[in-house]
This record gives C-alpha cells, sequence and structure tokens, in this order.
C-alpha cells in the first residue's frame, strides 16, 4: 500500500474508441502499484460497469459465445477491483448518476456506486493529481 | 511540480489538425523554461515514423520537449521502436503514471 492516490474522469463508452483501453492500461498500472485509484465515469462511461453486459457468439467464424469469449468492460472493472486490493490498493467507481438515468444502465457491478460531479470534485482534491480523459 | 507538464497526444496529424495545437503547448510552456514530455499514444504515435510530419516532433525534442512513444501503440501498428524519428523514443505507458504519480500537470490531448 502507498500513499498515492490518482483520479481518472472517464467519458467514451465502451466499445467506441483507443481511449479505452489506454485509460484500462492507466489503471491497470496504478493498481499493480497498490494506488489508491478513484475513477469518475461521467456521459458514456457509465456504460463501462452496465452489469446486463453479454457476450455474444460470432456466427461468422463459427464460434460460440464461449470460444469466442467476447471481452466485457464490466468484467476489466471487476479484475482491476481486485488487482488493486490483491497489491493493497482500492478502486473507487462513480458512475455519474445523471449520465446513467439518461442511459438506463442504473444496474452496474458491485463494487461502483453512483454519484454526482461533486465526488469528481472531491476525488480531485484528495488526490496527488488527476486526469481528465475527454471525447473529444 | 509546478514546472513540469505532461502533454498526452492520443491524435495524429493525418487526421487532426488540431493536434497543432498541443505541440504549440508543449514548445511554449518549454520557451517559458517548463520541464515539458510529449507523450504520444494511440495515433499519436504514427508521425514518429520518419517522414513528412514527424520534423515537427523532432524540433520539438532539439527545442529540449522530451518526446515519447508509447511502445505498445507502436507495436499495435507495426512500427518499429528502433527506428522512430530523430529525437523520439519508445517508452512505456508506465511513464505517464510516474509523472501523475509525481504530481506534474498532465494534459490528455
Amino acid at each position: 500500500m502507498t500513499d498515492t492516490t490518482l483520479t481518472f474522469a472517464l467519458m467514451d463508452p465502451p466499445y467506441e474508441n483507443a481511449r479505452t483501453a489506454t485509460a484500462f492500461r492507466l489503471l491497470d498500472i496504478a493498481a499493480r502499484r497498490g494506488y489508491k485509484i478513484n475513477v469518475f465515469a461521467y456521459e458514456g462511461a457509465v456504460s463501462l460497469s452496465f452489469s446486463r453486459q453479454t457476450a455474444h457468439a460470432n456466427a461468422v467464424h463459427g464460434r460460440d459465445a464461449a470460444a469466442e469469449d467476447h471481452p466485457l468492460p464490466k468484467e476489466w472493472i471487476a479484475a482491476l477491483m481486485a488487482e488493486a486490493r490483491a497489491a493493497g490498493g482500492a478502486l473507487d467507481w462513480v458512475n455519474c448518476g445523471l449520465c446513467v438515468d439518461e442511459r438506463g444502465v442504473g444496474e452496474a457491478i458491485d463494487g461502483t456506486r453512483r454519484g454526482t460531479p461533486a465526488d469528481f470534485w472531491n476525488f480531485a482534491v484528495a488526490s496527488n493529481n488527476t486526469l481528465v480523459i475527454p471525447t473529444k | 511540480m509546478k514546472n513540469r507538464y505532461l502533454l498526452i497526444a492520443s491524435r495524429d496529424p493525418y487526421a487532426s489538425k488540431d493536434i497543432d495545437h498541443c505541440y504549440e503547448l508543449a514548445a511554449n510552456l518549454r520557451d517559458e523554461g517548463r520541464v515539458v514530455t510529449l507523450f504520444l499514444v494511440q495515433n499519436g504515435v504514427l508521425p514518429a515514423r520518419p517522414s513528412d510530419l514527424s520534423g515537427r516532433l523532432t524540433a520539438l525534442a532539439e527545442r529540449g520537449v522530451t518526446v515519447l512513444a508509447d511502445d505498445f501503440s507502436l507495436a499495435e501498428r507495426g512500427i518499429d521502436g528502433t527506428r522512430l524519428a530523430a529525437g523520439i523514443s519508445p517508452a512505456p505507458l508506465d511513464v505517464v503514471v510516474d509523472q501523475l504519480a509525481a504530481g506534474v500537470r498532465t494534459i490528455w490531448h
């Protein structure tokens, strides 16, 4: 466990942009170091933790859902939370409540919570640093 | 760390003209005496290949900006990290986390 706290603001929805993959790579590095990590998911990023994401088959290539092993962001988030805990850190994931309601993605995985932009402000004030990854 | 800046350039000049502003910001900050790292990631690494557009990055390096290209993004695009334009070095994404943890002012573009 270190006393380093980093905050990230994410805005992209799943499967849309390489920014999401880069953001998860950054979170992975910080988690492995045992940092305390805060994520404020805003706009489309609130769908990253939607619990009803479902892996699908790939009929074109003749693979069933198990063989396709389609990646689901909700599983990446759960894995990052476990990784952070194992390294002595923590990942606190907050979804913007209004953004959640707009998109009907209120069913989020365990370990995430609903919040407001005020949470982002509080995160930033209490962090060593904050990185905002905007959509454009 | 108020004197240190990390600019993360995720766009390439072939598709986005506003990357010019990111490069200009790096140059201006450096000219004001700041310590500046320009970290290229995703398609931002494309001009790291020796080309007509890589000259701007080389010029930034000559000006004193540390120009780094994400090794993962390079590999994804089949760009050989040992054959980048002058002044540009491959680097792991850990550099970004290092600088965030150190309190370096960081801007994503």
